[in-house]
């Protein structure tokens, strides 16, 4: 494998894993804090991404359409708080799979209904339509550069919002020792729900910018979902910084271990063998690599501190 | 005692139909029930074994639909390969998943809580891109039957002979054996053990011990349900290990009830039948079975057998826990 | 709210009966065709224009088919074997159809064949042309309407020699049809292969392949991407800027159902096919301003066979006179093919697939902006696939 596959490899598993970041993120949070299990996270991902189509056909400018998109995903999210969440914080993680799994059902379901089952496409802007030459023979998308770019600029935001203000300090606080928290009488209840919205925000961003890159179709995030789950897991639930190391380690490793693994067996096997078995090698490599760190670190890379 | 009396009147009813459904249902011309009916059945079978992890040991995996895909593919595969008698693949799927369960269990149950169950889907996961790869049998496209298994050489056990009535005394077997061994030192050590870990190691109990040989159990359970869907359908493909496979597993364990002796059968019969019903009246019929389940998670503490029988409450009030609350 | 379970439960159970009472109630004289298509994710609009086609055409004749009274029944298959299998166990089990029609893709035909053919229902495929059952396993219940897998590369692969092709590069879908398209192209291309790409089914990402195909150094691209992948494909192809030092040709790629979707990036990109709406025998432009105008966007290939296979049925229902209890008589009459195909020549080989001309195609942009492909030349006439000798039948 040449030198600039290599690295444009390197472009799309650190555009994968700041994707995956986003992801992540509102779902550690909702974790660590609440100690809530959301598997409806992937599915406002997906709202996300099915969100900034119906505003860009209605309103015919992107920018616009992300801004309604993300005020209507943290409308989603905090309805979504206060009709069902709300009522499960104190329940057992069983009764919230349920519940949620459900929501789950009803959304993809429903976005069958409103836009059909086929898949729908966007186009990202104009001005970010084009690619870049890196050498003579390889561009890059510039949307994909700015997704990456985007990715690492939440990610800044939310670290200096956690370790720098009050609400990061509290969120901090609740992931580790939730009692101490609201003994100190601090309005859990807001606390929660401000969590909760970002954490959807977070979310629909993420289906946002991933609408240009991927098709929008109903349970696109059932899968990613899974991958979140596993990122979180081994960064270590509610923390940021886990979930952002774990969430590059991932991409990177997803991405690059398919060319990789492809081309090491391609020089054993033949390529309709090693293009059978290379990627589901590939897709097995990120949950070979959380069960073995799970073994050996069952707290995740880097656990919110002071976690038991 | 009363108690155990309704709830075994429900499971002697239940069984009782399931009995009288193959004379009745031809009669006035519903064989294609009895299709639906075997499928609610092999679910209840996964679903009793999942129950087991769950509702006796505390122990909530996301990876069991793994072994009846297992189940079923080493049965496929033993088919291929020319072995017809269906004890010999029996056993050959009870080989397999035994080894798997035993080998993924001993270091699954290293860890606890939400913990366990990332890596139970870990392993589940493994399987299923495993399952994608195996070109000679399918890969991802999955592999027609053409040939099924036989019991000695007689086809009483394919859909064109007795299949019903195999899959219902299985059923019967395995209810009555997991109950059974819930009602054993075994489960009680079991259930204690997923109530307070420490004290039942101190009593001199090995916990560890008891949860790999109930994961070891629960997993052979899922693989006989795997070899019978596969007679059944007379096709298998990797969407049996799917993750969505095992949360729906999951769904029914606990929209029937944990722990509970009807839970996991009236589970499976619920899911199959809301599909069918619901699905014949309005096609979108998830947009009716979505917030169903979310009423059911807020309001029906306990699962349906908790609504059907409200006086025969689960032997015990907890839900199963988890690391984060033991660690608080 | 215990109370109000308990009801619940009993109503499930009520309507349970009278949902299957229903069944029962509905078995009547006339013809019943049951239809498994991919109308979810991706290639919906493949399955969606295989519906059309052969709604048109029950439509042109007042619900009737070779002057019986026909019943359709469309099924989802969601692109998932599984699903396809049950779904087609319900048709043949539950609803008693005398004729399947499906599918879109091979995989989901390999997986009703057999619970299909077994009850002995006469299988239609309007699509799908897996070699599987084309050689020693081809069956007297099953029908192809449509062209053998390896055929479209195999043509694909002569117009390379002709246009000069030396060094390309294959990717497809890793599934039955996309390893027939390979295996197809190598037989006749005479070039050297550069690479074999294969990719998952529904692939959304080419990224990391399309970095691969540009330093492959290759002078054309060959490729099969059907539905939605080929829309994702052709865009990303083009914002990688590749279409300077590669040629894109394809089969199922650049056609009417993702055309819409590429729109000027395809203007000009070569494919190989039995069929495109151009072409200028009187039943074929019929059926496109028909299509048109009922449905408002330009058919392709799968409305126009599942059009061919709505006329197959009905000429041989005019045969039997609707009567479906002779099996033997409507095989009969299936094989003789007497309709007018829109492909002009149309016939079945001993193995119950197609014998007909295939040509080479170019995307071009009509006069009022709407895209479609152009039949350009002739490249072969009576071509029949390379297993029917294989066939016992």
């Amino acid at each position: 494998m040449s030198l600039t596959l290599l690295l444009i490899q390197c472009l799309n598993g650190l555009q994968y894993g700041t994707l995956l970041f986003l992801i992540a993120a509102g779902l550690t949070l909702v974790f660590g804090v609440m100690g809530f299990i959301n598997l409806a996270h992937g599915v406002q991902y997906m709202v996300g991404a099915y969100l900034v189509f119906a505003f860009h056909q209605l309103t015919g400018s992107f920018a616009a359409a992300v801004v309604l998109s993300l005020a209507a995903a943290l409308l989603l999210g905090l309805l979504l708080e206060y009709f069902v969440f709300r009522h499960l914080y104190g329940r057992d993680h069983l009764s919230q799979v349920l519940a949620t799994f459900g929501i789950i059902i009803f959304l993809n379901e429903l976005a069958k209904v409103i836009f059909g089952p086929g898949t729908l496409t966007i186009e990202p802007p104009e001005f970010l339509a084009g690619s870049i030459q890196l050498t003579e023979q390889l561009r890059y998308p510039v949307y994909r550069f700015v997704t990456i770019l985007a990715g690492l600029a939440v990610a800044v935001i939310l670290y200096l919002t956690v370790t720098r203000t009050r609400v990061g300090m509290l969120i901090r606080a609740g992931a580790t020792t939730p009692e101490m928290v609201s003994a100190l009488g601090v309005n859990v209840q807001k606390l929660f729900m401000i969590v909760f919205g970002v954490g959807a925000m977070l979310a629909g961003f993420a289906g946002v910018i991933a609408a240009p890159i991927f098709a929008i179709e109903p349970g696109m995030g059932d899968n990613i979902l899974i991958i979140a789950f596993v990122v979180i897991i081994i960064g270590g639930i509610g923390s940021i910084r886990g979930a952002f190391l774990a969430a590059l380690i991932v991409g990177l490793f997803d991405t690059l271990g398919r060319t990789l693994l492809i081309e090491g067996l391609e020089l054993v096997f033949p390529p309709s063998f090693s293009n059978q078995v290379g990627p589901a090698l590939a897709s097995m490599l990120i949950y070979i690599l959380m069960a073995a760190i799970l073994v050996v670190r069952p707290q995740g890379l880097l656990p919110a501190k002071g976690a038991a | 005692m009363i108690r155990v009396d309704r709830s075994f009147l429900l499971m002697a009813l239940i069984f009782a139909l399931l009995f009288a459904a193959p004379f009745v249902l031809p009669l006035i011309g519903q064989t294609y029930i009895l299709s639906l009916l075997i499928k609610a059945m092999l679910l209840a079978i996964a679903a009793i074994s999942l129950d087991l992890l769950i509702g006796q040991g505390g122990m909530i995996s996301l990876g069991h639909a793994a072994f009846v895909a297992i189940g079923a593919y080493a049965a496929a595969i033993g088919l291929e390969s020319g072995i017809e008698n269906i004890l010999v693949l029996l056993l050959l799927a009870l080989l397999v998943s035994g080894l798997f369960a035993l080998i993924t269990g001993a270091l699954a149950l290293r860890t606890s809580g939400v913990y366990f169950l990332m890596i139970t889907l870990a392993f589940g996961q493994m399987i299923y891109f495993t399952l994608t790869s195996l070109a000679p049998y399918g890969g991802d496209d999955g592999l027609t039957l053409w040939s099924m298994a036989t019991f000695f050489g007689s086809d009483v056990v394919q859909s064109g002979g007795q299949l019903y009535l195999v899959v219902l005394l299985t059923l019967l077997l395995v209810w009555w054996g997991v109950h059974r061994l819930g009602n054993s030192r075994f489960g009680r050590v079991l259930r204690a053990a997923r109530d307070n870990p420490e004290r039942t190691e101190i009593i001199g109990f090995s916990v560890f011990r008891y949860r790999l040989t109930a994961y070891v159990i629960a997993g052979m359970i899922a693989a006989v349900s795997g070899l019978l869907t596969m007679q059944h359908a007379e096709f298998v493909s990797p969407s049996l290990a799917a993750w969505q496979r095992s949360g729906d597993l999951l769904v029914v364990v606990v929209l029937g009830g944990l722990g509970t002796r009807s839970g996991a059968l009236l589970g499976a019969f619920f899911l199959v039948i809301v599909e069918e019903v619901l699905g014949s009246f309005i096609h979108e019929w998830r947009l009716i079975y979505g917030p169903l389940l979310v009423l059911l998670a807020l309001h029906a503490k306990g699962g349906l057998s908790h609504l059907l029988l409200p006086v025969a409450a689960p032997a015990r009030t907890g839900m199963p826990r988890t690391s984060e609350d033991n660690a608080s | 709210m215990k109370a109000k379970a308990r009801f619940t439960i009993a109503s499930l159970a009520a309507a349970l009966v009278t949902s299957t009472a229903l069944f029962s109630a509905a078995i009547a004289e006339e013809v019943k065709i049951g239809m498994v298509v991919t109308l979810s994710g991706p290639p919906a609009a493949l399955g969606q224009q295989i519906v059309d086609g052969f709604q048109l055409a029950l439509d042109q004749n007042g619900g009737k088919l070779g002057g019986q009274d026909v019943t359709l029944i469309v099924e989802d298959d969601e692109l998932k074997p599984d699903v396809a299998l049950l779904k087609a166990k319900s048709l043949v089990e539950r609803d008693e159809v005398d004729f399947v029609v499906g599918t879109v893709f091979s995989n989901m035909l390999q997986a009703i064949f057999k619970p299909v053919i077994q009850s002995d229902t006469f299988l239609i495929s309007p699509n799908a042309g897996p070699s599987t059952f084309a050689g020693k396993n081809c069956n007297p219940y099953f029908f192809v309407t449509s062209y053998q897998n390896n055929q479209n590369a195999e043509v694909s692969g002569m117009i390379a020699n002709e246009e000069g092709f030396e060094k390309v590069v294959l990717m497809v879908p890793n599934y039955q049809a996309g390893r027939d398209n390979v295996a197809g192209y190598k037989q006749t291309f005479k070039g050297t292969v550069a690479d074999e790409i294969f990719t998952p089914l529904g692939h959304q990402d080419f990224s990391s392949e399309l970095a691969q195909i540009s330093t492959a150094d290759a002078d054309a691209l060959f490729t099969f991407m059907p539905g939605g992948m080929g829309v994702r494909l052709v865009k990303q192809f083009e914002a990688a800027g590749l279409g300077d030092n590669i040629e894109f040709t394809s089969v199922f790629t650049t056609d009417e159902t993702t055309l819409p979707g590429q729109q000027d990036a395809a203007v000009g990109f070569l494919s190989a096919g039995a069929w495109a709406p151009d072409m200028k025998n009187d039943a074929n432009q019929a059926f496109v301003s028909a299509f048109e105008e009922k449905y408002g966007y330009v058919p392709g290939s799968y409305a126009a066979q599942s059009y061919d296979t709505a006329n197959l049925i009905a000429s041989a229902l005019e045969k039997t006179g609707g009567d479906m209890s002779d099996k033997d008589a409507t095989r009969a009459a299936l094989e003789a093919a007497d309709f007018t195909s829109v492909r002009g020549s149309f016939a079945f080989s001993n193995n119950h697939y197609p014998v007909q001309d295939f040509h080479l195609l170019e995307v071009a942009k009509r006069d009022d902006g709407k895209f479609w492909t152009t039949a350009k030349r002739t490249v072969v006439t009576d071509y029949a696939d390379s297993f029917h000798a294989e066939c016992k039948m």
